[in-house]
């Protein structure tokens, strides 16, 4: 029998209302306006996996792992962690049992600390809220430890965090995650704002710890290499909705929608393999019109008139009637 | 080769601080020639920005240029009052920043802004620098452009944004572009289309580009020759396929692993301990050195300076092997 996933998320939704003021909106005589930044995004996540989110910048991946880890309200569906429900009002004994378990790194570490707290008493913070460690002495010795884990010097935590270049910030946010002995870890680019030799530190440094402690994340990127390198399964947003949910293995060797095609092609090419490529066309819509039927329709070189009237159904991890029907894209020969 | 159209000679900037004078950048040079792109990458602090700024004359106090020269086309800007440089920046030399909702005027409509700048530096009327602003307009891929022409920034998107920057840099023609971190406020799929239209642009034009970026990717597409820098020097300069594919120097080679890629999964990627050193505190020798595995006693004591070794050049001690040896024995004195 298949175990039951250990994040399920449900036909997840998030509206935000962007409507002009109430006055402005009599005056002027203008509707309501909606956004739909979530729409009906399913997934699970399995233990000790790690699920990656991508898409371009206004696709709903942040919106959704704010929703996960319940930052943000949701405005239907379901979010299920370890059999506990993070949207069923009646559940809210076990979800605070729950919250000591996930935690959030975020993109930027210069935000993301407190910048008038040593890094002692940012780490010890999740502890001492938790209760997960009883008596200062072993308080600190804790925090101690989770530092060296990350890398870090145990006296470093008398210091500051502007102290600290932004590598070793982010290393006091993962320990800042791990203080409680969180085991499902929500990422928002947590490499975004490091340079690359730094982003490489980071990167190793969470898999070892994955490796170690039986972590399960959800990587939120726009890097298609960082996420290739991360992730054992990758979802591909595009406005609000998940276009494609595959193995990331087969997702960058044998990628099924357009969409994806089109982001793996985007990437640089660092081997300089001169591999064929689709042009890129076009940028992402505003998400407060979307294009009518599948979204991606404006952008896709597959698109038909059945395209633009139907949105597709999102059937065998991948949503869009081109690659239902089989309908193949005709590359033009290399000039 | 025909002459270089910029070429950069031993640039020294330093900024003074009360504590020290600070040396951002220490002793770069380069050429760059007809219709070439530079690609110019290093992490953040390594001067990359800085060298760019002084090219274009934008260094502002406390900064200066302590040393070097700088020619455009044989002739000396380095050293020009603030009047005359100003008449070759925008006409000679223009610049692409990273964020284009910053480098344009929120107040003015983008036909507006192309049309000032067209008149400030070429002789033609409203009308004439309008149709030339369309032309550009057009030239840059932006649809529309009769119509578009006379909408705010803000009705364009990021990618549309940085179409008009461009438009912008390219109006009076100039001989030499430097485009810092063009690509970075971007997405990836805009970012494509961004990298292709400054290479068409270089090709067709006969411009000299130096592009700055910390993306190895964007410079791998787009780049002729590359420039590795590192604490105010250049590390690596060569081919680009050279230096992407079989870099030579320590630091260029630890870049390069770091970068994850998409063809291959490797378990770990190469990680370069520590990072890069403050400007107050560069050390002694190779600034690498302490984050090198293969530092050895010259690097902690002798400034290595780029030399040529298979068709590039390479600041390391690792690869001058003459000297090395007439070093140890005067070290063993």
């Amino acid at each position: 029998m298949n175990p039951r996933p250990y994040v399920e998320v449900t036909d997840l939704k998030k509206v935000f209302d962007v409507s002009k003021p109430w006055l402005n909106r009599m005056l002027e005589q203008s509707p309501r306006q909606f956004l739909k930044a979530v729409d009906g995004v399913s997934f699970d996540i399995k233990k000790g996996e790690t699920f990656a989110l991508v898409g371009e910048s206004g696709s709903g991946k942040s919106t959704v792992a704010k929703m996960v880890v319940g930052l943000l309200g949701v405005s239907g569906g379901e979010v299920t962690i370890d059999n506990v429900s993070m949207t069923d009002k009646n559940q809210s004994a076990q979800r605070a049992k729950l919250r000591r378990r996930m935690q959030m790194i975020f993109q930027d570490p210069f935000a993301s600390l407190n910048p008038r707290w040593r890094v002692d008493r940012i780490i010890a913070e999740p502890i001492r809220a938790f209760n997960v460690v009883e008596g200062e002495a072993n308080i600190v010795a804790r925090v101690g430890e989770l530092l060296t884990l990350v890398g870090l010097h145990p006296d470093d935590g008398r210091k500051f965090p502007h102290e600290f270049s932004g590598g070793q910030r982010q290393r006091v946010a993962i320990a800042r995650a791990l203080a409680s002995n969180a085991d499902f870890i929500v990422c928002d680019e947590p490499t975004s704002a490091l340079d690359v030799s730094v982003q490489a530190q980071i990167l190793n440094l969470m898999r070892d710890l994955q490796q170690q402690f039986g972590l399960t994340y959800l990587f939120i990127s726009h890097n298609l290499a960082v996420v290739r390198h991360m992730a054992t399964r990758i979802g591909v947003m595009y406005l609000g909705r998940l276009v494609e949910v595959s193995d990331a293995k087969e997702m960058f060797t044998n990628p099924r929608h357009p969409y994806t095609r089109m982001l793996l092609d985007a990437v640089p090419d660092l081997a300089m393999s001169g591999r064929q490529r689709i042009p890129v066309a076009g940028e992402i819509p505003n998400p407060i019109t979307p294009p009518s039927g599948c979204t991606f329709h404006p952008r896709c070189p597959l698109a038909n008139e059945r395209c633009v009237a139907e949105a597709p159904q999102f059937i065998n991890g991948v949503a869009c009637h081109a690659v239902v029907e089989g309908r193949k894209l005709v590359i033009p020969a290399a000039a | 080769m025909s002459d270089p159209v910029i070429s950069v000679r031993n640039l020294q900037v330093e900024f003074v601080t009360r504590r020290a004078t600070l040396r951002a950048i220490d002793g770069v040079s380069f050429d760059i020639a007809r219709g070439e792109v530079l690609g110019v990458v290093g992490e953040s602090g390594a001067g990359k920005s800085v060298t760019g700024a002084a090219i274009i004359g934008l260094i502002e106090p406390p900064g200066r240029i302590s040393g070097g020269e700088i020619l455009l086309n044989g002739r000396r800007i380095d050293n020009l009052p603030p009047d005359e440089m100003r008449k070759v920046r925008g006409r000679k030399v223009a610049m692409i920043f990273q964020d284009p909702l910053t480098s344009l005027n929120p107040l003015f409509r983008v036909g507006e802004q192309l049309i000032e700048t067209i008149r400030t530096h070429l002789p033609m009327n409203e009308r004439q620098a309008r149709d030339r602003a369309i032309e550009l307009l057009t030239e840059v891929g932006i649809p529309a452009p009769e119509k578009r022409i006379d909408g705010y920034p803000h009705e364009f998107s990021g990618g549309m944004r940085q179409r008009v920057v461009i438009a912008l840099a390219l109006c009076a023609e100039p001989d030499f572009i430097v485009a810092d971190e063009p690509t970075t406020a971007l997405d990836v799929s805009v970012q494509a289309q961004i990298i292709s239209l400054i290479k068409k642009l270089g090709r067709e034009r006969g411009m000299a580009v130096m592009l700055v970026t910390h993306d190895m990717g964007v410079i791998a597409e787009t780049a002729d020759r590359v420039a590795v820098m590192y604490a105010g020097r250049v590390a690596e300069i060569g081919p680009v396929r050279d230096v992407v594919q079989r870099p030579m120097h320590p630091y260029a080679r630890g870049l390069m692993g770091a970068i994850p890629t998409l063809e291959a999964s490797a378990e770990r990627l190469v990680q370069i301990p520590g990072s890069m050193p403050r400007l107050s505190s560069i050390p002694r020798g190779c600034a690498f050195n302490p984050r090198c595995g293969e530092a050895f006693a010259r690097c902690h004591i002798d400034q290595p300076v780029p030399l040529p070794v298979n068709g590039r050049h390479v600041a390391c001690h690792l690869y001058d092997m003459t000297s090395a040896e007439t070093f140890s024995a005067e070290a063993s004195r």
